[in-house]
């Protein structure tokens, strides 16, 4: 039982600490995520959740502790390289490009081979040219491959998003508010296709919205203050009084 | 584009008509307005690298005129020696008092060298220059005014050296290029050509290259950098190549711009005359090639036309067209043709 769980760890955060000059944003905090599961980490405003996102993927750097990825010590390598390692990240406000076609949103994500110097060409292999219809398909936008994505509606930007990080082929998807802006059919739409990603891939949601996590029904991690404060189903979560305390007494 | 020429069906043809106006245009013009139409079309070279890196690139220059200048004073450097009889140096090296040619004069002797620092000098320095701002992520207004302290700097440095660069009065005097008089019946033609072929050769070669995946990543980058960095790419090396490709076409610009005007200086390639270059391409439209070819011989004309009456006008008209297109106009002309037809 240890054995299989230690060769299907994926992603190991270890004791990260971010200091903006005085102000802990993650105070020696940890987590582990293993291989094909779906977790949600929720938290206050302010709780680090989206520093925790800047950190696996380089955005920010620790001042101490480690994040390791399939064995791996990536906190120092450049960003670029941790991409190419199987991390990609959905960025909280849409990140598409707006002058791009929805449909070269997704051949840039999709596009294996990222050297510059590859890219004085117009063709588009086979496989990567299946991996945005299916891209497409996942997201419903199929019809809408060749208008601007900047003229999208902001779920359809959102859904853009989620499906170029799938595109990229990464392991592990971290999902930073994948439903903001989002109206109740849309948010079960997202749910529904991340429910759809089974355990192929591993993904880390980051959200508000309560009702979206209940119908996710994966693990928890609360946050609070940049510290790892509990974990465990959402029953359990919203069971807890030191989370209710400092988190769903809040939104209550 | 597009969509204009499903609803003009003259519009396929325009690009071929032009092109044949074009070649035909020194059986028509005098002399005069044929050496002046090449001018402007050789600062169209210079305008098409702006659409790639500002229009495209979101990358601003106020500092073209380097590029341009390092182009212009090596075909300077070189037209000067080769008029020169055997063992002297230029007269303005002697009113200075100098004695002997600076050694890094002596390789313009060379026609093959010439050409090849025309190509090779402004790229390696676009592409070092942007290399060390844009792999430290400065880029936007801190860029713009790196470029232009750039372009200060250079022309403050040619014109300090007055004895090895002419200063001032920069270079002028010339007779012949590569062993043909310049005076000769047919070498105005001839130069124009040249300059027409190149001028199209960099359309159609920007066209391509802006319609390949490196374009799309030059406008995703202009867009969200960020985005294209975590998707995986680094897109310093893409704004750097794009830099580079636009300071060799200044370069080529410059060179064949010395040859028509006969004349190189510091006031032809200093802080001014580098963001009148951007003016240039504001007015004809910054993500259009055709555009850009456009505003630079339109600006250029009537910078002809109004300076010749009235100089001291001139600088006032621009700064108003200026501001007339960005605030109006942000796509310049060509927004304006498109417009239309959308």
């Amino acid at each position: 039982m240890s054995g299989s769980a230690v060769s299907d760890l994926l992603l190991s955060v270890d004791g990260v600490t971010i200091d903006y000059s005085g102000f802990k944003a993650l105070d020696n905090f940890s987590m582990t995520l293993n291989r094909g599961e779906t977790r949600v980490v929720i938290g206050p405003n302010g709780a680090g959740k989206s520093t925790l996102c800047d950190t696996i993927i380089g955005r920010v750097r620790p001042s101490e502790g480690r994040v390791i990825f399939k064995g791996e010590e990536i906190q120092r390598l450049p960003e670029q390289a941790i991409v190419a390692r199987g991390i990609c990240r959905k960025f909280q406000a849409p990140g598409v490009l707006p002058t791009l076609s929805v449909r070269d949103n997704l051949a840039l994500a999709a596009r294996r081979d990222r050297r510059w110097w590859k890219s004085f060409g117009t063709g588009i292999p086979a496989d990567e040219t299946l991996a945005i219809e299916e891209a497409l398909e996942s997201v419903g936008l199929t019809q809408r491959a060749t208008v601007e994505a900047g003229t999208l509606a902001h779920g359809e930007k959102q859904w853009l998003e989620i499906a170029m990080v799938m595109a990229t082929g990464a392991e592990l998807l971290l999902l930073d508010e994948p439903t903001a802006g989002m109206g109740p059919a849309e948010t079960s739409r997202t749910a529904q296709l991340i429910h759809g990603l089974g355990t192929s891939r591993t993904v880390l949601v980051i959200d508000h919205d309560m009702s979206f996590v209940e119908q996710l029904a994966a693990p928890v991690t609360v946050m609070h203050q940049g510290k790892f404060l509990k974990q465990g189903s959402i029953a359990d979560v919203r069971a807890d009084p030191e989370v209710a305390a400092v988190y769903l007494g809040h939104t209550a | 584009m597009p969509d204009l020429s499903r609803l003009n069906p003259a519009k396929p043809f325009l690009p071929w008509v032009l092109l044949a106006l074009g070649i035909a245009a020194p059986f028509a013009l005098s002399a005069y307005d044929l050496n002046l139409l090449a001018r402007f079309m050789a600062m169209g070279i210079l305008a098409l690298g702006l659409v790639l890196i500002w229009g495209h690139g979101g990358i601003l220059s106020l500092g073209q005129g380097v590029f341009f200048g390092l182009g212009g004073y090596a075909i300077a450097l070189h037209m000067k020696l080769a008029d020169l009889p055997q063992g002297e140096i230029p007269d303005f090296m002697v009113w200075s008092g100098r004695e002997s040619l600076p050694f890094w004069w002596e390789p313009f002797a060379s026609p093959a060298f010439t050409i090849a620092a025309i190509l090779i000098v402004p790229t390696l320095v676009g592409a070092l220059f942007s290399w060390a701002v844009f792999h430290r992520r400065v880029g936007g207004t801190y860029f713009a005014l790196i470029t232009q302290a750039l372009a200060l700097a250079f022309s403050t440095l040619i014109i300090s050296r007055q004895d090895v660069t002419g200063g001032f009065n920069g270079l002028t005097d010339f007779y012949s290029i590569f062993g043909i008089g310049l005076a000769s019946p047919g070498t105005g033609s001839m130069l124009y050509w040249v300059t027409l072929a190149i001028l199209c050769a960099a359309f159609v070669g920007l066209r391509w290259l802006l319609a390949s995946r490196f374009g799309i990543l030059l406008r995703a980058a202009r867009d969200g950098e960020n985005r294209v960095r975590f998707l995986g790419y680094s897109p310093t090396p893409f704004k750097v190549v794009a830099f580079a490709i636009a300071a060799m076409l200044a370069g080529i610009s410059g060179a064949l711009f010395t040859l028509h005007a006969g004349v190189v200086s510091p006031a032809l390639i200093g802080v001014v005359p580098s963001i009148e270059m951007v003016v240039w391409v504001a007015i004809g439209g910054r993500y259009s090639l055709a555009g850009a070819i456009v505003g630079a011989l339109l600006v250029n004309l009537a910078r002809d036309a109004v300076s010749s009456a009235f100089p001291e006008l001139w600088l006032y008209l621009m700064g108003a067209l200026f501001i007339f297109v960005v605030t109006l106009l942000p796509r310049g002309l060509a927004g304006l043709i498109k417009g239309k037809a959308a």
